[in-house]
C-alpha cells in the first residue's frame, strides 16, 4: 500500500507542477505588480474610488445580471418543457438547442452582427414594419444579446438534467389539491430545481463578467470591465493597473461561483 | 402523455422554444449563407460563389493550421497530465483530493484575461517564449486541463474501481497491467467525451489568445476577429464558415459522446 502511495504522488504530480508553475505562481505575481503602479496598493481600491473605473464595474455588473436572470427564465421554460414533453422532433430541436455550446465569443459577436447588425435581420424586419431600421448590436444590448446567445444552450442542458430527476407525482399531487399551472411552477418545480438553476445562474454571471471576444466584436468602446482591462494593457500600456482591475475581477467572478457551490451544496465550474 | 390531446399551454410553450431555437440557428444559418454570396447587399438571389471562401483560405489558412496544432498538441498534454490526475481523485476521498480537484478547475472560474496577464507578467520576459506558438498553448492546456479531468472522472466515479482493480491485482496484474489494462478502458467514455471538449474549446479559444499571441502567431479566433473588424461582411461570414466547417462536427460528436450526461456540471 505505501508503494500505491508514491505511485498516486507521481502520477499527480506532473499535472500539480503545470499547474503551480503556470497558474498559481503567475496569479500571485499579477497580485504583486498590481501594487507597482503610480497608485501602489491603493490600485486595488481604485476600482471603487475612481468614478471611470467604478462605472464600467457596475455596468458590467447590471449587464452580467440583467443576462443571468433573463437566461434562467427562458433556459428554464425551455428546458422543462423539453424534458416534460415527448413529441415528434424533440430531439433534433434539443441538438439544435444546444449546438452552439462552445462557440467562441468573437464568433457569438458575429452572430449578434447578423442580427441586429447594419446589415442585419431585426433592422430588416423593423424596416419592412415600421419603416426604420433599429440597429443595436453595438452597444450594451447587443453584448446583452451576445451573452444570452453563449449562456442559453449550457443553461438548457443544466436545467433538462435536473428536470429530468424531478418526479412528476409531486405535481400530479399538486394539481390534483387544486394548483393552478401557474402556482405549480411557483410552489413545486422552481423550488425542486433552485439548486441547478442557482448553479446555472452563477455560471452564466461568472461567464458574462469575465468574457470578452464578443466586446471585442461588437465594438471597443462598450464600457464593460474586461474591455477596460484590455484598453489598459494595450493602449494605456498601464500594466500594473491592469493586473489590479484583472485581479478584481477574477476574484469576483470566483466568489461568485464559490457562492454558488455552497448555496447548492454540488460543485459548479464555468465554461467557455 | 403522446397520445393524450395538446393543451393549448403546450402549443404556446413549443412555440416559445421554437422561437429560441431560431434565435440561436437562424444567425448561424444567415452567416453560412452570407459566405457564400456574391454580394450580401443583393442576397443569395444574385447568385453564389466560392470566391470568398477561396480568398479567406489564401489569406488566413495559416491561422487554421496553428490552432489545429496547438488543438491536439494541447489534448496530447491533457490527456498526459489530466487522465493520470482525474484517477488520482477517484482513488483518493480525502479532503485534501477534493481541494486539488477544486484548485484546478479555478482556471475556468478566473477570466481568461486575467490568466493571460498573470503569465505574461511572469513569463514574458523569457527568452524566445512569448514569441513561440508555445506561450498560447501554455494558457489552453491550463483551461482545458479541468474539462479532461472533470470528464474522466465523472466516469470513473460511476464504476467501482476499487473492485475491478483488487481483482485484477489479485489475479497479479501489475500496476501498469492494471492502469492500461482496466483503468484506461474503463474510462474511454470520458476520455472521448473530454478529448472532443478539449479540442472544440482550444480551437474557439480567444480571451487568453488575444493577449498570448504574437503577430507571427495568430490562431483562428485572432484571425476571425481580425476579419470582423477589418473586412466586407461576405469575408468574415467565409471565414466563419471555414469555422463552422471544422467545430460544427465536433460539437455534434459532443453531443453524441456525453449524451446521458449532464456536460456542466458533475456532482
Amino acid at each position: 500500500m505505501k508503494s500505491d502511495r508514491t505511485l498516486l504522488i507521481a502520477l499527480m504530480l506532473p499535472a500539480a507542477v503545470v499547474f503551480i508553475a503556470f497558474f498559481l505562481l503567475p496569479l500571485a505575481n499579477l497580485f504583486r505588480i498590481g501594487g507597482t503602479g503610480k497608485m501602489g496598493w491603493a490600485a486595488y481600491g481604485a476600482v471603487l474610488t475612481e468614478p471611470r473605473y467604478l462605472s464600467s464595474l457596475l455596468a458590467t455588473v447590471a449587464l452580467a445580471a440583467a443576462t443571468t436572470v433573463a437566461t434562467l427564465f427562458i433556459s428554464g421554460v425551455a428546458g422543462v418543457f423539453l424534458s416534460r414533453n415527448r413529441f415528434r422532433g424533440r430531439a433534433v430541436l434539443t441538438a439544435l438547442l444546444t449546438l452552439p455550446l462552445a462557440f467562441p465569443g468573437v464568433v457569438i459577436g458575429f452572430m449578434v452582427i447578423m442580427l441586429a447588425g447594419r446589415q442585419g435581420l431585426i433592422p430588416d424586419i423593423t424596416d419592412a414594419l415600421f419603416g426604420e431600421r433599429l440597429v443595436f448590436a453595438y452597444s450594451m444590448a447587443g453584448l446583452f444579446v451576445g451573452y444570452l446567445y453563449f449562456s442559453i444552450p449550457r443553461t438548457i442542458l443544466t436545467v433538462m438534467a435536473a428536470a429530468e430527476k424531478l418526479d412528476p407525482r409531486i405535481e400530479e399531487a399538486a394539481r390534483s389539491l387544486g394548483a393552478g399551472p401557474l402556482r405549480v411552477v411557483r410552489d413545486v418545480i422552481v423550488p425542486a430545481l433552485q439548486p441547478a438553476l442557482l448553479a446555472a445562474g452563477a455560471i452564466c454571471f461568472a461567464t458574462a463578467m469575465g468574457a470578452f471576444g464578443t466586446a471585442f466584436t461588437l465594438a471597443t468602446k462598450i464600457n464593460v470591465l474586461p474591455m477596460v482591462i484590455y484598453t489598459e494593457f494595450t493602449l494605456q500600456a498601464n500594466v500594473a493597473m491592469a493586473a489590479a482591475l484583472s485581479f478584481v475581477l477574477g476574484a469576483i467572478t470566483w466568489a461568485a461561483l464559490a457562492l454558488a457551490r455552497t448555496a447548492s451544496g454540488s460543485s459548479v465550474a464555468a465554461a467557455g | 402523455m403522446s397520445a393524450r390531446r395538446r393543451s393549448p399551454t403546450f402549443w404556446a410553450l413549443l412555440a416559445f422554444t421554437l422561437a429560441v431555437c431560431a434565435f440561436l440557428i437562424v444567425p448561424v444559418w444567415m452567416s453560412m449563407l452570407a459566405g457564400v454570396t456574391q454580394n450580401y447587399f443583393t442576397g443569395w438571389r444574385g447568385g453564389l460563389t466560392l470566391g470568398w471562401v477561396i480568398k479567406v483560405w489564401t489569406d488566413y489558412r495559416h491561422t487554421v493550421f496553428l490552432s489545429l496544432k496547438v488543438a491536439l498538441a494541447c489534448l496530447a498534454c491533457t490527456l498526459l497530465l489530466g487522465v493520470p490526475a482525474a484517477y488520482v481523485l477517484a482513488r483518493r476521498s480525502s479532503a485534501l483530493a477534493r481541494a486539488i480537484e477544486e484548485l484546478l478547475v479555478m482556471p475556468v472560474a478566473v477570466p481568461g484575461l486575467a490568466t493571460a496577464l498573470a503569465l505574461i507578467v511572469t513569463y514574458g520576459g523569457f527568452g524566445d517564449v512569448r514569441r513561440s506558438w508555445g506561450f498560447i498553448l501554455i494558457g489552453h492546456v491550463l483551461f482545458t486541463l479541468p474539462f479532461m479531468v472533470r470528464s474522466v472522472l465523472a466516469v470513473l466515479a460511476s464504476i467501482d474501481l476499487k473492485t475491478l482493480e483488487e481483482g485484477a491485482r489479485s489475479l497479479g496484474a501489475s500496476f501498469t497491467q492494471r492502469f492500461f489494462g482496466v483503468v484506461l478502458p474503463n474510462c474511454r467514455s470520458g476520455i472521448v467525451a473530454g478529448s472532443l471538449m478539449v479540442v472544440t474549446l482550444s480551437l474557439g479559444e480567444f480571451n487568453m489568445t488575444l493577449l498570448l499571441h504574437t503577430p507571427l502567431t495568430p490562431t483562428l479566433p485572432v484571425g476571425l476577429a481580425d476579419a470582423y473588424a477589418s473586412l466586407r461582411i461576405e469575408v468574415g461570414s467565409a471565414y466563419t464558415l471555414i469555422f463552422f466547417v471544422i467545430i460544427i462536427p465536433l460539437l455534434v460528436a459532443l453531443q453524441w459522446a456525453s449524451r446521458p450526461r449532464d456536460p456542466n456540471a458533475t456532482s
